[in-house]
């Protein structure tokens, strides 16, 4: 259970180039629910995942995770609650590491790491398991470096990596965007297996309108650093995307001329 | 080349492999380029040699020299991730006071060491001489320290310190105290260095304020060199390719100041030192094109 209250974030504060990414954002989010976040660019999307990992520092609001005030937590600790996939395929996994050591990276998050090896055969057999599970033929290539691997690739081991070991929220910063669509499609149906089986509070940030409404329980608009929108249930189910459209043109107050929000 | 001059390198390049581990662990694991060692060489070298001079065990002594190192590579780390200076700034500033500290440990520019018992001082009692044997034991020594670097990198602590200076968010986003890696790597880093320069003292027979000189330039050219050699692909390959470019860089070092007919001289030393390491650093480009050659040689 995740609980956001009045969170703000202001970058490069006393400063000509102040901005205030999050002007007060609260948000309930029960354990086991799957939030869709959109906006469009500069809405501070990005910056409230930032906020939740540790990132970004807010100014004044409350962080509580199962009612453990982490407001303060620095990102490494907020870890051991807190998982992520990040949008640029590259950031999520160490590129002239192994497979198999970028696995022994998340795998060890939970835990305090020690001078024992950071990947055993017990652990090379788990990971073995877990990569079969993605048909990529990955289970083979554990010794490969990260570099090796495609954008795609890299993007669903960063998922499995993120979910290797428990956690309170689960955190996908338009974790599909920078695939091409067909690893996208994969990326997300994958996501939702793994989201569904080991029912993962999770937040997922993304462009795409459809997305928003198709994946997961819950949609929230975010603009201007503030929650606009939230539906849940039946409204949601009713909600098509030019509504979600309608709504955007709203907060606006302008068409929309961009046409990349439509797309996906 | 006669053979104890030949011998004479290995056992300079041993100790130097030292430095190139430790070069390694700054520059290439943590990625961070830290020119402390060019004082923290010197500083094993005094630590280690005022207290021999004073009576202490030469292993006590040297051992010692390790924590002064690490001292000194705490104090850049801390610079940088504590007060958020440049890396590079920060080693230079560490680097310049250790010139003053190291002369007020040695309490002038020279400690001479001969005659006084050193680490090697067991092997002269076994009657082979001492061009052998100090080869022998520095091997053993550096095998030994390459083994244990081995073992710790791929540990988790190793492996999340290799995460730390590969991508450092990733790191955060895995529960990596990033900057808590940075201090315990340059220290460790430094500590090795140190120990170079504590060995290093012990076989010339003198701490001198002037060998830190260049020693920066002369690790990197034993870990680039050594890539060239040996590719990278797993930190085990990776400070055996430290240990062998350190080896072959004193052998080239020694054939090219043998080679009378080039006229070169021992001053000469930083000179073909720097033409060396731009050589070993433009040699995996210049590779690429011949390799695509040979390729296509063999019809594929």
């Amino acid at each position: 259970m995740i609980d956001v209250r009045s969170l703000k974030v202001t970058f490069n504060q006393g400063t000509p180039m102040e901005s205030r990414a999050l002007r007060g954002v609260d948000l309930h989010i029960p354990a086991g629910q799957f939030v869709a976040v959109i906006g469009s660019n500069g809405a501070g999307k990005t910056t409230f995942l930032n906020a939740l990992s540790g990132e970004a520092r807010p100014d004044t609001g409350r962080i509580l995770i199962d009612d453990e005030d982490v407001t303060n937590w620095p990102a490494h600790r907020r870890s051991t609650l807190v998982a992520r996939v990040f949008q640029d395929p590259m950031a999520g996994s160490c590129a002239n590491l192994t497979i198999a050591d970028n696995m022994g990276l998340a795998a060890a998050r939970t835990g305090r790491r020690s001078l024992r090896p950071a990947v055993n055969r017990a652990l090379r057999e788990e990971f073995r398991a877990h990569l079969a599970r993605l048909e990529l033929g990955l289970e083979n290539r554990l010794d490969d470096p990260m570099e090796l691997l495609s954008g795609g690739q890299r993007q669903a081991v960063s998922l499995l990596m993120a979910t290797i070991r428990p956690m309170k929220i689960l955190l996908l910063d338009e974790h599909t965007a920078a695939l091409d669509p067909k690893i996208a499609a994969f990326v997300l149906e994958l996501t939702r297996r793994i989201v569904a089986e080991q029912k993962l509070t999770t937040l997922m940030v993304t462009h795409s309108m459809r997305q928003a409404l198709d994946v997961g329980d819950r949609t929230v608009m975010l603009h201007e650093g503030r929650v606009v929108l939230d539906v849940i249930g039946e409204q949601r189910r009713g909600m098509k995307v030019e509504d979600l459209l309608r709504m955007f043109e709203k907060v606006r107050g302008q068409e929309l001329d961009d046409d990349k929000l439509l797309l996906g | 080349m006669s053979l104890i001059a030949f011998l004479g390198a290995v056992e300079t390049g041993l100790i130097y492999a030292l430095v190139a581990l430790g070069v390694y662990l700054s520059f290439r694991v943590l990625q961070f380029p830290d020119l402390t060692v060019d004082g923290s060489f010197p500083l094993g070298a005094a630590v280690a040699g005022i207290l021999i001079v004073s009576g202490i065990n030469p292993f006590l002594a040297t051992f010692a020299a390790f924590f002064a190192g690490a001292a000194a590579g705490l104090v850049t780390a801390w610079l940088n991730v504590r007060l958020n200076i440049l890396h590079l700034l920060a080693s230079i500033l560490t680097m310049i006071a250790l010139f003053s500290i190291n002369l007020r440990v040695m309490g002038g520019p020279v400690v001479p060491l001969l005659g006084e018992q050193t680490v090697f001082s067991g092997l002269d009692g076994l009657g082979i001489p001492s061009y052998w044997t100090l080869p022998a034991a520095l091997l053993v020594i550096v095998v030994l320290c390459k083994i244990a670097i081995d073992l710790f990198l791929n540990s988790q602590i190793g492996a999340a310190m290799r995460a730390t200076g590969s991508n450092a968010r990733m790191a955060r986003a895995q529960g990596i105290n990033t900057g808590a890696y940075v201090l315990l790597g340059i220290a460790l880093s430094n500590a090795l260095v140190a120990v170079g320069g504590a060995l290093f003292a012990q076989t010339q027979g003198a701490a001198d304020i002037t060998l830190g000189v260049g020693t920066i330039v002369v690790g990197l050219a034993a870990v680039i060199g050594g890539e060239a050699v040996i590719l990278p692909r797993t930190p085990f390959l990776s400070t055996l390719a430290c240990i062998a470019g350190s080896i072959l860089y004193r052998i080239a070092v020694a054939l090219a100041l043998n080679a009378d007919f080039i006229g070169l001289k021992a001053q000469d030393l930083n000179l073909i030192t720097a033409v060396l390491v731009a050589g070993a650093m433009v040699l995996p480009t210049v590779r690429t094109p011949v390799t695509r050659a040979l390729l296509k040689a063999r019809g594929r």
